[in-house]
């Protein structure tokens, strides 16, 4: 990947009268990245993406897309952007194929400039072209044999579906994903994790904005976590989930363990007995170095693990406070 | 964008059966008139119904007259209102936005969407009006309303430009309702809202402490193109119709065009 900024915010701000909903946001996303967004319902987050594309406009601040400022250069910009705001829009009376015509033919041609990492953005082009064009992005979420039936008659997952079928149709090198995963089932789930690890591979640039820790956990490489419209963290998501200077030691010699153990300076057992192992604080001593005193005075180590918070627990340690009640 | 427009209105159920049922209304109270032969009173009831029981050349002026005071508008408000609120209350606004389609371009496409809209039901409101009045009444030198009798040519003529007087009116009404429809995402508020603001222009020009400002309804020389059949034809109120609605059309496509390009797209 190289370090190029697809996404840029300096000091992102919007009121809504005299609420301020998203407060000097500072973000940094790089060409390649898989973007997680995280943050309870009411952080911002739809706010700041609708920023992002131009549709709201800052109170102060500035917005940069692949390099360009936002909303001037929108015309320039936006063609190589592919999006998902708070939810698919579709014309209930209308099939799925022909919807995706319709916000096909609407936009500009496409650039005829150099082409995109996942091959050229494509003029308007042929009759044939524009067919191809919505059977590929169909193919990619699942939605290929879909028929004429009217799109009001769909499911919430062939929605959200479809939806992203009209994101992929431009081959964007920026994908916006607010919630993408909402309304799918687990099946669902998981194909469009894939499908973005895929297209993140490919060098699109992926943000997803996400009330779900567990889901940024799971594929992305870098989030930001945003609380009452500010930027609480950003950083690799292993960076986030860094070691909590506790290691777990699974071991059937629990006793000389614990003698090990106490027989060090700094290191100390934590949390009440167990049978099958214990948890050590280590104060700073290196898992490899605990490790090679155990195997030298004869305790056999059946599994040695450094103990990380999950996203959710970042979180709550980061706001002081649980999503809980937000969900 | 602007094929895109035109394929939805020309595709869309509503767009037909609106046109229908706007000229479906003249087409009854012809049957009625035919069948009973009891035209209101000279000088009574709706614009040339008296005149056409013996003649139906002038039947499309009569079949505007009819749909004009109540029908024509409630469509024209109705197809304008939903124009960008109808986008937004399914979502697609923001899509067509970061397509991109820029905001002046949409209301560009809008405004041309809807004054075809417009000028597809009038005409179609005459011609069927034409064929209807000529089938059941036939078709006769025409006697103007003061009383000389007009040549083909000129009949033709001033039937024409019956049918852009009318357009024109309505094309005031669509951008009241292109203006309301940018400022909610509900359609149905849109239309609505164009509507109230006809209503209170009608209620005013009755009003006659409010005399002062007839001049300047929207509503109040829709019917002016009655004087185009006098010989000779009576422009004054016509001019000043036409005058009137071009400073509400422009007035409400300039604020809808202000209001909407630094609007923030929430829906």
């Amino acid at each position: 990947m190289s370090g190029t900024t697809v996404i840029r915010t300096e000091g992102l701000t919007k009121q809504f009268g005299r609420m301020t909903v998203v407060d000097g946001l500072d973000l940094e996303v790089h060409e390649g990245d898989l973007f997680g967004f995280l943050g309870p319902n009411g952080s911002g987050k739809t706010t700041t993406v609708r920023m992002l594309l131009g549709l709201v406009f800052a109170t102060a601040g500035r917005v940069e897309l692949l390099g360009r400022e936002m909303p001037a250069h929108a015309s320039a910009v936006l063609p190589h952007v592919g999006a998902l705001v708070e939810g698919p829009g579709f014309y209930p009376d209308r099939s799925g194929r022909r919807n995706l015509a319709l916000i096909d033919a609407a936009g500009p041609a496409g650039p005829t400039g150099p082409a995109g990492p996942t091959g050229p953005a494509g003029r308007r082009g042929s009759r044939k072209d524009r067919r191809d064009r919505i059977e590929e992005a169909l193919e990619r979420v699942g939605l290929a044999a879909v028929g004429r039936r009217p799109v009001k008659g769909y499911s919430t997952g062939m929605r959200q579906r479809l939806g992203l079928a009209g994101a992929l149709l431009r081959r964007p090198r920026l994908l916006v994903l607010d919630e993408p995963t909402n309304g799918l089932d687990p099946q669902g789930i998981r194909e469009v994790r894939t499908l973005l690890v895929e297209l993140a591979q490919a060098g699109t640039t992926v943000f997803v904005s996400s009330h779900l820790l567990a889901e940024v956990e799971a594929f992305c490489d870098r989030a930001a976590i945003v609380h009452r419209g500010r930027l609480v963290a950003q950083d690799r998501v292993e960076s986030l989930l860094a070691p909590t200077g506790t290691m777990w030691v699974e071991t059937p010699d629990v006793e000389m363990a614990t003698a090990v153990v106490s027989g060090l300076d700094g290191p100390s057992v934590e949390g009440e007995d167990r049978p099958d192992g214990l948890r050590i604080w280590l104060d700073g001593m290196p898992p490899e170095e605990l490790n090679a005193r155990f195997v030298g005075s004869g305790v056999r180590v059946r599994e040695l693990v450094r103990e990380r918070l999950s996203l959710e627990e970042v979180f709550i340690r980061l706001t002081g406070e649980t999503t809980r009640v937000d969900r | 964008m602007l094929t895109v427009e035109l394929s939805k209105l020309v595709t869309r159920t509503r767009t037909w059966v609106t046109i229908a049922v706007l000229a479906g209304l003249p087409c009854v109270v012809a049957v009625f008139l035919k069948v009973t032969g009891v035209g209101p009173r000279p000088g009574e009831g709706p614009a040339f119904l008296s005149q056409v029981l013996n003649n139906g050349t002038l039947y499309p002026a009569a079949a505007l007259a009819l749909i004009l005071p109540v029908f024509l508008p409630v469509s024209v408000a109705v197809v304008a209102g939903d124009a960008v609120a109808g986008e937004a209350a399914v979502g697609t606004l923001r899509y067509l936005l970061i397509r991109p389609v820029g905001r002046a371009r949409l209301l560009l496409a809008k405004l041309v969407t809807v004054t075809l809209f417009i000028f597809l039901a009038v005409v179609v409101v005459a011609v069927i009006g034409f064929l209807v009045g000529a089938a059941l009444f036939g078709v006769r030198p025409v006697a103007s309303v003061s009383g000389t009798s007009l040549g083909a040519q000129d009949v033709t003529f001033r039937l024409l430009v019956t049918v852009a007087y009318v357009a024109v009116s309505m094309l005031g009404v669509g951008a009241i309702a292109l203006f309301s429809s940018v400022l909610t995402d509900s359609p149905l508020a849109a239309a609505l809202g164009a509507l109230a603001a006809l209503v209170a222009s009608q209620v005013l020009d009755l009003v006659d402490a409010a005399a002062s400002v007839r001049p300047y309804l929207p509503t109040h020389y829709w019917l002016a193109f009655v004087d185009l059949f006098r010989t000779p034809v009576l422009w004054r109120n016509v001019d000043r119709g036409f005058a009137v609605q071009a400073v509400y059309i422009a007035a409400f496509l300039g604020g809808a065009w202000a209001y909407f390009s630094t609007k923030d797209i929430n829906s």
